[in-house]
């Protein structure tokens, strides 16, 4: 009786569940209507209609030309260079940071995700001081790889070392050695064990990890305008001058819709190759997998991932800092205060403060929105919809940002929606890229809380609302720091839709640093690299917190 | 309606209404009647007490909001014509005109000294839409030092840069994305017409041109006669730029030359105007008439060359002698009509950068 009564109480509650969930979901649903949907199909519309009428003809006029055509093929060839490159260099990397315990390895985590969260025309010119002219390669050996393809390659790898690192690193670490261990007792070779053991349960996380990559560089802005020169070009960069200097709108919304066609198919395998990964395993902490290098070739394969990471990730940073400086110390940083020189009607300075209240503020959305998304998409008994909705939150990662900024120009403002004039905008948009992080961080986490403890709660008579607060929100309040940590840094360093939307006298860190490097002389450059030396502190030091909050799952990134 | 649901549309109401709640504050506050809001580019510079005055006199407060640069502004202006960011829009060029004004982007307003602007810079003269406000000329610049060194003649002409002797010289810009770029793009169409400018680009071409995408790579590391292309260490001796850059070479540099490092090919020119006007939609109508009336003033006319590097639309303006003395102005530079601009720009555009780029 009172057994049967129970039954009928949880299954209401389950019926319940359903409910819930699209109540939940309604927020971010909203969000992403009014801040997303709307404003990019706002600005493709009025690329593709004229007088009145639909211009789907124009579709097949623009992809036809051969100079789009050169342009998909460089973007797509380039994304593939990139990605394989990346890969190469970095997993090693992920396979020493899983798999060895040495000295400084967390600040070390920590560094080399620092690339990752910088905007790329940070990114941008901590090459071109190392590999332009006059930089350090040009000044030690005559090297230069600026407007060259490789320049652009080895940019996307300092970017997305990390992606990699965290991604695969992290799942790395979680595999248990003694699965390979007894493949090797029972008579495997080293190479056997490693392929038939280790490698198919880390194929999905590498497939992951490949295709965010893939996702980064396919739409990579900053790093080609500033690298590539007038002759490589990018879908994203092809949109960004089709509408601001050419201002043809309709070819610009022909590759939008592109892009947007090609991202779409990208994030589709990659949500598939993220449910393959999280049914599949069972998986250790991570903590006993590490342990110090055994033999010279434990000892030359760190070493060697070391001297790479030195290379590749520190040096270029480091050529920033070096420029930050002049002969007599401190000149740029003291220039930073001053208001005079006209680029800004502010001292450039002021950027730091706006930059950080922009991110607060940017960081408290993304952790409501995507919290309330990630909580949502736990649920097992998500249907496709939900899976659906799973990729669509994606999808700002892929969209350019010169559209989201032009979308918000024409379609936020009128009432009530008239936010064009207001401060709200730059946070809005910065947490539409800060809020795939938040779920992608949330996400595996959230799915790790046993249901079996969600459902005791609610036997015992607990409402949904206290019985999240006290079985989640325990288990996931470290996660949630993490994911509103990465919203941060990734608000800090956001710049193509910031700089569409961002006042003229209220320039965040990036915006300021872009204006900057646009003007003449020597001291605009210096502060550039000064400001931009702060905003690297800025987000290592974020980054630093992050680790020491590290949970043992803290999700793909 | 489950607790979530509830507590959910809550918090979407409360966001909205607090959202709008913000903009409408900010927007009531650009509209206020006492500010006047220009719209610009990012090279826009005034004296203080200049605009000190016009504040005084007028009682309106002025608002600047640099835009971007020339093109991007103009763009952003178009998109937003029906509730524009500002009441006055600085810095549309000859090259752009027409596409602000097919957009409708201005209304109607005949400055007061409209009169007295020289009428070769005069337009829209049936419907007053725009006032041009300043001019300057694009013109190949040559580093003096190199050609003495060498005892060669620097270029004259346009004809000049395809001769031997000026072989991998000249660096120019993307004329897709930079303004410079774009001009001297018109000039040699200007000069050799619908048919010859390809072939001309041919030449040039072969006569190894570099394209980079903007002014400030070009300028200030490829060229090797600006300050900042020499501490680059920059190679080449011809560069795509202003009239108004030798000038700027002398104001900028501490101590100052006798006599400015730079020199001007004068039969290379491209003319420049730059206008301003009424935005259609602007909140402060008056203020901004205004804020235009005094732009055509001999105060503002006789201030604005040294600090943008610009020469006055106004005649009997104050031409500065730095701007005599190391950089007189083209006699004969090459124009063209907007309309014809507007027609060709897109086309020519593209056929050169397949032509040149690729």
């Amino acid at each position: 009786m009172d057994v049967a009564r129970t039954e009928v109480a949880l299954k209401r509650r389950v019926g319940r569940g359903g409910a819930a969930r699209l109540g939940l979901l309604a927020l971010p649903v909203a969000f992403f209507a009014v801040f997303f949907a709307y404003p990019v199909a706002a600005i493709v519309g009025r690329g593709l209609k004229a007088d009145g009428t639909w211009q789907f003809g124009r579709l097949a006029d623009v992809l036809t030309q051969s100079g789009v055509r050169d342009v998909l093929w460089f973007t797509t060839w380039q994304a593939l260079a990139s990605t394989a490159l990346t890969l190469l260099i970095a997993l090693p990397g992920a396979y020493v940071f899983a798999r060895f315990a040495f000295p400084g390895k967390q600040v070390l985590r920590a560094v080399v995700t620092v690339p990752f969260v910088l905007p790329t025309v940070v990114v941008g010119t901590a090459f071109l001081a190392l590999a332009g002219r006059g930089g350090l390669l040009d000044e030690l050996w005559g090297v230069r790889l600026d407007t060259t393809v490789w320049a652009i390659l080895l940019a996307h790898v300092f970017f997305n070392y990390a992606v990699v690192v965290r991604t695969v690193g992290g799942l790395w670490a979680q595999l248990d050695p003694r699965q390979e261990e007894a493949a090797r007792m029972l008579g495997a070779s080293r190479l056997t064990a490693w392929r038939t053991v280790t490698l198919p349960a880390l194929a999905p996380a590498v497939a992951a990890a490949a295709l965010m990559v893939f996702l980064f560089t396919f739409t990579s802005f900053g790093v080609v305008q500033i690298l590539g020169g007038p002759t490589f070009s990018t879908l994203e960069v092809e949109i960004y001058r089709q509408t601001t200097e050419i201002f043809d709108l309709t070819t610009a919304a022909v590759l939008t819709l592109v892009q947007f066609t090609a991202v779409g198919a990208v994030l589709a395998v990659h949500a598939w190759t993220v449910r393959r990964r999280e049914t599949a395993l069972r998986l250790v902490d991570a903590s006993v997998t590490a342990r110090r290098p055994r033999g010279a070739g434990q000892w030359a394969l760190l070493a060697g991932v070391l001297v790479t990471i030195a290379v590749l990730l520190l040096l270029p940073l480091a050529v920033l800092v070096q420029r930050s400086f002049d002969a007599s110390g401190f000149a740029y940083y003291r220039a930073l205060t001053s208001e005079d020189g006209g680029t800004f009607l502010v001292p450039p300075i002021d950027a730091i403060g706006n930059s950080l209240s922009y991110a607060v503020v940017a960081t408290a959305i993304a952790v409501l929105v995507g919290g309330l998304a990630a909580v949502a998409l736990t649920r097992r008994d998500a249907g496709r919809f939900v899976r659906g909705f799973d990729a669509l939150l994606m999808l700002p990662l892929g969209v350019s940002a010169v559209t989201v900024g032009f979308g918000f120009l024409i379609a936020l403002d009128e009432p009530p929606l008239n936010l064009r004039a207001s401060w709200i905008l730059v946070p809005l948009a910065q947490a539409l890229v800060g809020v795939p992080f938040v779920v992608r961080t949330m996400l595996p986490v959230l799915r790790a809380v046993d249901v079996r403890l969600r459902e005791a709660a609610a036997v015992l008579g607990a409402s949904p609302w206290r019985a999240w607060r006290e079985v989640d929100l325990p288990m996931v309040r470290r996660a949630l720091l993490v994911a509103a940590g990465f919203a941060f840094a990734v608000s800090l360093g956001e710049f193509g839709a910031t700089v569409f939307i961002a006042r003229p006298d209220r320039p965040t860190l990036p915006v300021a640093v872009a204006r900057l490097l646009g003007r003449p002389g020597d001291l605009n450059y210096g502060q550039a690299m000064a400001l931009s030396t702060i905003l690297m502190v800025v987000c290592a030091v974020a980054l630093l917190v992050l680790e020491r909050l590290r949970t043992d799952r803290t999700g793909e990134f | 309606m489950s607790n979530t649901k509830k507590f959910t549309a809550v918090v979407v109401g409360l966001g909205l209404v607090t959202l709008s709640a913000c903009g409408s504050e900010e927007s009531a506050g650009s509209g206020d009647s006492k500010t006047v809001t220009l719209v610009s580019h990012d090279s826009w510079v005034v004296s203080k007490s200049v605009i000190a005055d016009f504040e005084k006199q007028s009682g309106y407060q002025v608002k600047v909001l640099k835009d971007g640069d020339a093109g991007q502004a103009v763009n952003k202006a178009i998109l937003t014509k029906d509730n524009p960011q500002g009441d006055v829009l600085f810095g549309v060029d000859n090259t752009l005109l027409s596409r602000a004004l097919d957009n409708g982007l201005f209304q109607p307003h005949e400055a007061k000294d409209s009169d007295l602007v020289l009428p070769e810079y005069r337009a829209d003269q049936e419907q007053h839409r725009v006032t041009a406000v300043d001019t300057g000329d694009i013109c190949v610049n040559y580093d003096k030092a190199y050609f003495s060194e060498r005892k060669l003649e620097p270029p004259k002409t346009l004809d000049d840069l395809v001769e031997p002797p000026y072989k991998n010289l000249l660096v120019t810009e993307n004329a897709s994305t930079s303004s410079p770029g774009l001009g001297f793009l018109l000039g040699t169409a200007a000069k050799y017409g619908d048919d010859g400018w390809a072939d001309y680009w041919k030449k040039l071409k072969a006569n190894g041109v570099k394209v980079v995408d903007g002014w400030e790579q070009a300028y200030n590391e490829e060229f090797s006669g600006s300050a900042g292309g020499k501490k680059a260490g920059g190679d080449r001796p011809l560069v795509v730029s202003y009239a108004s850059s030798p000038p700027a070479e002398v104001v900028f540099a501490d101590p100052k030359p006798k006599t400015a490092p730079t020199g001007v090919a004068e039969g290379t020119c491209f003319r420049q105007v730059e206008y301003a006007g009424l935005l259609s939609n602007a909140k402060n109508p008056e203020g901004g008439k205004a804020l235009l009336d005094f732009m055509l003033t001999k105060q503002f006319q006789d201030d604005m060359p040294l600090n943008m590097f610009v020469y006055p639309v106004r005649e009997g303006a104050q031409v500065p002698q730095e701007f005599v003395k190391y950089g007189p102005q083209a006699k004969d530079p090459q124009t063209m009509d907007p309309a014809k601009i507007a027609e060709n720009r897109d086309e020519w555009v593209k056929s050169w950068t397949s032509l040149v780029l690729k």
